[in-house]
């Protein structure tokens, strides 16, 4: 057992500090520090642009989506290297968060199954920041029962066309490609009948539709398709293989939601040790201290948890699906830190907004964005079946539609 | 960076494992939990023989000299086993005190003695109710000899060494505070035996009048020597509770599988299979926070007083949700005295005390993050 860097670590690490104090857009620094989920917005400057000129310059100079093969516009760094580096970048780490999709879904899901000269030609603008990717999988009849979805694909001469509707998905009002999961063969049962493809969301018959969400803010959108074709080179995986080539993207989406999660935690604990309560800092509160105790460890827990995931990878063993616990414990506690921010500001943690709240108004723009957390990527409820199935080796749920052919299983409850 | 235990430990974890589950059966520990004998004699023997009590003692001093990390594994089977020996406070309590404090002649007194099997020691630390401080220390010595009552010391009763904690002073400082070496068999000392939580490992009241007493540490030193020594004892036990709290899971998942209710094995439910998934994760958390305790703790690393805290809080309530869940997925079979779930509740509860409770860590992590974030 060992944290401290090998050489080549270290030398690594000096490399990747020197550039990143030689580079990173230093005037946001502040700005980004105070950042947190549900306020990622800068004031005076499109955040979007900022994070794009950032890629860029990281992969000008070999720093972008270290993971990656050089081919497609990676390092081919090693797990640690990449560890190494997003302790470097700090807070700038927090900009590449918009290519996460594509990055670590869209990315890895083209490099498992898309042709060899698509690799070359797409891959590395994903990884400077150029082109933006979504996922476009959910839908409104099927979010946790992925496979539930009925956007369909028919082949017509070389290509496919494709009818139907997306929704939840992140980032398609400023994505240039998708990945698509659709229906092909709706007479067999559901996992059986799927096709995987990209397509360039500025085809023909795409219509993107941002969702207010509950926050206010529209991160997400619907997506409809009316007669889109996409030509059959696009497919990724063999027709009607859809089912497994998503679970390589799903897979990897819990591995990078998981590993880059916040838990509301080093936030909450800054508020305390500058709060002022009636009867003195709120530190000094035995209510407190044992609230703050008690996330302190959950977060030291998922911080070394993925350290241990890390040391694994670096031995040559495949991530599994332990690492659906970051999301899980991630995305509840969030919601419980910021709920109890709020409680310690009493009745003027109800004013909300950068301008007028407490902390400008950090708490209660998490508080609002949490609920997603919680749902986005699987419910809490999925994590738990999967840590439940897959790694306690207990019985999946009863599924009464699992030999059923597509279309004849009931679409209403009553 | 490699955050694992090397394949060596690992395989020393592996023959751990092996020894226990041949030499401590559940069976063997309801010896001692329905009171037969104070402690599984035997198996101490085993355990010196195989050992493992001297594991992290040097060589010089009669030990295997492996170190922390070594020590760290076999706590983990220990706890696992439900073992019914003394083996936290003779190993992480008493010999960790001389390790940090004791003089050369002491450690070669009292050391190579626990790490053949011979010596049982322990902490006598606490007098009634209430978290560990200096202000909670009444007992006093003077002129070489000891006056007070300790209660509850664990392992007391079959000790022949303890470590005691005692007032030197008035200012009301940490400084008031001494430590002493006491031979248990000597005049002065009186025993009785106290009923507890976990019958497994015994607690005792300890009377001291007039007690001969050599000192451990210098004078004025007690608190600080203390404060260092539950430390590692937090890391070495978080480790016996992760051990607990993975058996305990096992034993939930497997009756989960086997038992059939509506026609369906139980662990087909979301509801049982959620509280397990929840059992896992309370106690991958524990694992993650304790495996940098043991890393602490092996390099003496200055994080060692945070991350200390950090893995005992998490380890803690690890053991005491594993423990009250198991519990629950066996139903009324897993409140009968028959089955063993309620040898590992009484453990993670005892446990959850033994070194300051909860409320004790919660404070201490909350000063010792502080102090960082001053630094």
């Amino acid at each position: 057992m060992n944290f401290d860097d090998t050489p080549q670590e270290a030398e690594f690490r000096s490399l990747a500090r020197a550039w990143i104090a030689a580079n990173a857009p230093k005037q946001y620094e502040d700005e980004l520090r105070k950042s947190s989920l549900g306020r990622t917005q800068l004031k005076n400057a499109d955040i979007l642009e900022v994070a794009k000129a950032w890629q860029k310059k990281k992969a000008d100079a070999g720093w972008a989506c270290l993971h990656w093969p050089k081919d497609y516009g990676g390092r081919g760094s090693s797990p640690i290297e990449r560890v190494i580096w997003q302790q470097e970048e700090g807070v700038f780490g927090k900009l590449s968060q918009l290519f996460i999709i594509g990055h670590g879904m869209c990315g890895p899901t083209m490099m498992a199954f898309a042709r060899e000269e698509h690799k070359r030609k797409y891959l590395p603008p994903v990884a400077s920041g150029e082109k933006v990717w979504c996922q476009l999988f959910s839908e409104p009849a099927g979010g946790s029962d992925v496979a539930g979805l009925r956007t369909r694909a028919e082949k017509n001469g070389d290509d496919w066309v494709i009818n139907g509707q997306k929704i939840w998905t992140s980032g398609a009002h400023y994505s240039d490609y998708g990945i698509l999961l659709t229906r092909t063969d709706p007479t067999v049962p559901k996992h059986k009948g799927l096709t995987m493809f990209f397509l360039d969301m500025k085809s023909p018959g795409v219509e993107v539709r941002p969702i207010k969400q509950a926050s206010g803010a529209s991160d997400f959108n619907e997506v409809y398709f009316t007669n889109v074709r996409i030509p059959d080179h696009q497919r990724l995986g063999e027709v009607n293989d859809g089912w497994n080539v998503s679970l390589t993207t799903l897979m990897n989406e819990r591995m990078s939601i998981g590993a880059g999660v916040a838990t509301g935690f080093p936030e909450l604990f800054d508020y305390c040790s500058s709060l002022m309560l009636n009867d003195g800092p709120a530190i000094e509160d035995r209510a407190v201290r044992a609230k703050l105790a008690n996330w302190a460890v959950k977060a030291s827990g998922l911080k070394y948890t993925s350290m241990r995931a890390i040391s694994a990878l670096s031995k040559g063993e495949r991530p599994g699906p332990e690492n659906s616990i970051g999301k899980l414990v991630a995305g509840s506690m969030i919601q419980d830190v910021a709920t109890y921010a709020l409680d310690l500001q009493g009745a003027a943690g109800v004013v909300s907004g950068p301008e007028d709240a407490e902390v400008a108004g950090r708490f209660q723009a998490m508080l609002l964005r949490a609920p997603g957390t919680r749902v986005e990527g699987g419910t809490d409820e999925i994590m738990r079946n999967i840590i439940a199935e897959r790694v306690l080796g207990l019985p999946g749920d009863i599924r009464v539609d699992k030999d059923v052919p597509f279309n004849k299983i009931p679409t209403k409850g009553r | 960076m490699n955050f694992d235990f090397s394949d060596d430990q690992k395989q020393l974890r592996d023959q751990a494992r092996k020894f226990l589950a041949e030499k401590c059966s559940p069976k063997a520990v309801r010896v001692v939990l329905d009171g037969k004998a104070p402690y599984d004699s035997e198996l101490w023997k085993g355990l010196a023989e195989m050992g493992f009590l001297g594991v992290a003692i040097p060589e010089e001093f009669g030990g295997a000299g492996a170190g922390h990390l070594e020590l760290c594994v076999i706590a983990e089977e220990m706890g696992r086993a439900n073992a019914p020996v003394p083996f936290s406070s003779t190993v992480y309590l008493a010999a960790e005190a001389l390790l940090i404090a004791g003089s050369d002649a002491q450690k070669k007194k009292w050391l190579p003695a626990i790490a053949s099997g011979e010596a049982i020691g322990t902490l006598a630390l606490f007098e009634g109710k209430g978290n560990p401080s200096p202000k909670s220390i009444k007992l006093a010595a003077a002129g070489g000899v000891l006056n007070g009552v300790k209660k509850p010391v664990a392992d007391g009763a079959i000790a022949n060494f303890a470590v005691v904690a005692a007032r030197t002073g008035s200012s009301g400082r940490d400084s008031d505070i001494s430590l002493f070496l006491v031979d248990l068999n000597a005049g002065g000392v009186e025993i009785k035996n106290l009923t507890n939580l976990d019958p497994t490992r015994g607690q005792a009241e300890i009377t001291f009048k007039d007690c001969k007493a050599e000192p451990l540490g210098a004078a004025g030193e007690g608190w600080s020597i203390l404060t260092q020594v539950l430390d590692r004892a937090a890391v070495l036990c978080a480790f016996e509770q992760i051990g607990g709290a993975d058996r305990a899971l096992e034993m939930g998942r497997d009756y989960a599988l086997d038992r059939i209710a509506f026609g369906r094995q139980i662990g087909s439910f979301q509801a049982v299979k959620h509280m397990l998934a929840d059992m896992y994760v309370a106690a991958t958390l524990a694992r993650s926070n304790s495996y940098y305790g043991a890393w602490a703790l092996s390099t003496n690393a200055a994080e060692l007083p945070e991350a200390a805290a950090a893995a005992r809080i998490s380890a803690t309530q690890a053991f005491q949700h594993c423990a009250k869940n198991n519990i629950q997925v066996h139903g009324g079979m897993g409140f009968t005295w028959e089955f063993d779930c309620h040898m590992y509740y009484r453990r993670a509860n005892a446990m959850a005390l033994g070194l300051g409770s909860l409320s004790y860590w919660e404070d201490q992590l909350i000063d010792r993050m502080r102090k960082k974030n001053a630094a």
